[in-house]
């Protein structure tokens, strides 16, 4: 059985417009809409074509978090994983322990290809993917914009500072996903009802031996420094003698 | 006393800029003791300009075939293999580093500050989270080693040394895996400054309507002496290729001056200009959100604009 696993982790929707506690003990999340990071339903529609291309069998999506993440992982089945695992806690999961849960994940279900989105945007780390490859020691293409699976190898072209590159890796592997490497399909009524009946299975961290440490304490949370408002000119004239004045043109 | 090591980055003949600023984010830490590690095929002439770095103690080079290109994977298990005596192991926060540093920091078993943006002390940074909209002050424990990528808009490049540091060749006793390698890579070779680099960047975004109205831009930015960026949305509707993508999700840059035309001003778009010196924005939307962080904000349309621009700017006023 060929399976991929998908992360799917539910975080702050990316139109939030984020606010720290005036106590600055974090930032506020309540009632705030919650959704699958953006770069996960990218993973996840990436291992959905591979499935429907006949190059794999089974996609499995993953979170690991609170009782919530449900939500989002039966909108993953929605989309048409085949079925989910939820690791259950409550505690903080740093990217070095969430790498240790997908891989004790990834020899649990034999994996061929681990596909995660290139960062979480809540915690910005862009870390799990490349720690869950080394613990792995497994090959690692980041910031994934086209994958291409011939037997046990893959291409893949990744975003680079200078622009694209493409790399050959042995299967299994870890592929993180970038936004341009897809467009995530939209969900249909049916198929919400369908994923109802959808195996989703709960675990906890004893399940997959891994007990979180705390290895970053966050002690303060502030808001960034704002820029202070400038000032609107009428015309290019105003705009370049403005310029001028600072020595910018 | 903490012993840094900065994982240069390079492209097998020049050191990149973003190394020097990792130099300076590790100086800031009290008692910095600074090592630069090159690992490359041949790494003399860029071991020689990390060596002139104000603030490096000393540099130690690995050399092998295998690091003709940057492959993480590759090059993380030499890393490790020298990185046992350092409290600190630091790379810049550019694709290479995102792409590198979190492998040598699960290997080390270590936790990663990405982006880290001030130093507080040996074991206390500040870094962005929520696409810069907050920014968390995180505490490593004191006796563990701690991983980090360096935001480099966040730091002036250190300066030029007044004697060279000492250059010493290390053998490479790590084994390399062959589980993943190099094909081929193609960058837009330009003759305009970089873009992480530049003093001034001209930006588009999903207003330029194709990749052909994108000269107009082009032309001011030559003028100019500028690099060209563009919005997430430009790059994907194909005006502008993927490396010029500023923002979150592509590069953040710190110039002197960035000029946007046509562009919103998404946070996510933001998060990657907060740190630039000047901002101009020019839209023909008054509402556009990018008017609330511009130094100089205009109203009116970029295809009037960009080129009554290009004729005013150098002119002598
Ligand atoms: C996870 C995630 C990550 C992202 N990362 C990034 C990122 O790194 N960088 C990024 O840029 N975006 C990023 N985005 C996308 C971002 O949210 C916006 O969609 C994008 O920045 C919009 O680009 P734009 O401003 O060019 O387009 P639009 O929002 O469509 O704005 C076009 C603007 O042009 C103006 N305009 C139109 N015609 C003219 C004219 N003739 N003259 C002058 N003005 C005109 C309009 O008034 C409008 O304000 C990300 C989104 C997500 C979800
Ligand atoms: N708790 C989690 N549950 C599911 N996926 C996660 C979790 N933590 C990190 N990931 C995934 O790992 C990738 C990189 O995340 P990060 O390293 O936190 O930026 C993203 O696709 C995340 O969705």
């Amino acid at each position: 059985m060929k399976r991929i696993l998908v992360s799917i982790k539910r975080v702050v929707d990316y139109n939030v417009r984020i606010r720290v506690k005036p106590d600055g003990t974090g930032v506020i999340t309540d009632g705030v809409k919650m959704s699958i990071n953006p770069f996960d339903e990218i993973a996840l529609e990436e291992a959905l074509r591979i499935k429907e291309k006949g190059q794999a069998d089974e996609v499995v999506a993953v979170s690991i978090g609170p009782a919530d993440c449900q939500q989002q992982l039966r909108t993953a089945l929605a989309m048409g994983a085949d079925r989910a695992l939820h690791v259950q806690t409550d505690a903080v999961i740093e990217p070095l322990d969430a790498a240790r849960i997908f891989k004790a994940l990834a020899d649990r279900e034999q994996a061929m290809l681990a596909i995660l989105g290139k960062q979480a945007i809540d915690d910005d780390a862009n870390q799990t993917g490349q720690m869950l490859a080394a613990l792995w020691n497994r090959p690692q293409a980041t910031f994934a914009s086209k994958v291409e699976i011939t037997g046990d190898k893959a291409l893949v072209i990744r975003e680079v500072d200078a622009g694209l590159e493409t790399l050959e890796i042995d299967l299994p592997a870890v592929i993180t996903a970038d936004l341009r490497l897809n467009e995530p399909r939209y969900v249909k009524l049916p198929d919400i009802m369908k994923a109802k009946k959808k195996p989703l299975d709960t675990l906890d961290l004893a399940a997959v031996g891994v007990a979180p440490t705390e290895r970053l304490r966050a002690v303060k949370f502030d808001p960034p420094a704002q820029r202070s408002k400038g000032v609107m000119v009428k015309d290019v004239q105003e705009l370049v003698e403005a310029l001028k004045r600072r020595g910018l043109a | 006393m903490s012993k840094i090591l900065v994982i240069a980055e390079h492209d097998g003949s020049k050191l990149n800029p973003a190394t020097a600023k990792c130099v300076a984010c590790a100086s800031a830490i009290p008692g910095a003791d600074i090592t630069v590690l090159v690992l490359a095929a041949s790494a003399g002439a860029v071991a020689a300009q990390a060596a002139s770095i104000a603030g490096v103690k000393r540099v130690v080079t690995l050399e092998s075939p295998a690091f003709t290109q940057a492959l993480a994977a590759v090059i993380a298990p030499a890393v490790v293999s020298v990185a046992g005596d350092y409290s600190h192991v630091f790379g810049p926060s550019t694709t290479f580093g995102k792409d590198l540093m979190p492998r040598i920091a699960a290997l080390l078993g270590a936790p990663q500050i990405s982006d880290l943006m001030a130093v507080e002390s040996a074991t206390r940074f500040k870094r962005p989270i929520y696409a810069g909209n907050a920014i968390v002050t995180v505490e490593c424990q004191a006796d563990s080693k701690v991983v980090a990528t360096v935001r480099t808009a966040s730091f002036e490049a250190a300066g030029a040394a007044s004697a060279a540091a000492p250059i010493e060749a290390l053998q490479l006793t790590a084994e390399l895996p062959t589980h993943t390698r190099f094909v081929s890579v193609t960058a837009a070779r330009s003759d305009r400054p970089d873009l992480q680099t530049a003093a001034r960047v001209v930006s588009g975004g999903r207003a330029l309507g194709s990749a052909d109205n994108f000269k107009i831009l082009y032309s001011l930015a030559d003028k100019m002496g500028a690099a060209v960026g563009a919005s997430r949305a430009a790059v994907d509707a194909g005006y502008a290729a993927n490396e010029m993508q500023v923002g979150q999700t592509g590069k953040i840059i710190a110039p002197e001056l960035y000029m946007a035309f046509g562009i919103s001003g998404a946070i996510q778009h933001l998060t990657g200009i907060k740190d630039a010196r000047t901002i101009v924005a020019v839209n023909k939307d008054p509402e556009a959100p990018i008017f609330e962080v511009a130094d100089f904000g205009l109203v009116g349309d970029l295809f009037q604009v960009v080129p009554e621009l290009e004729k005013l700017v150098g002119q002598k006023a």
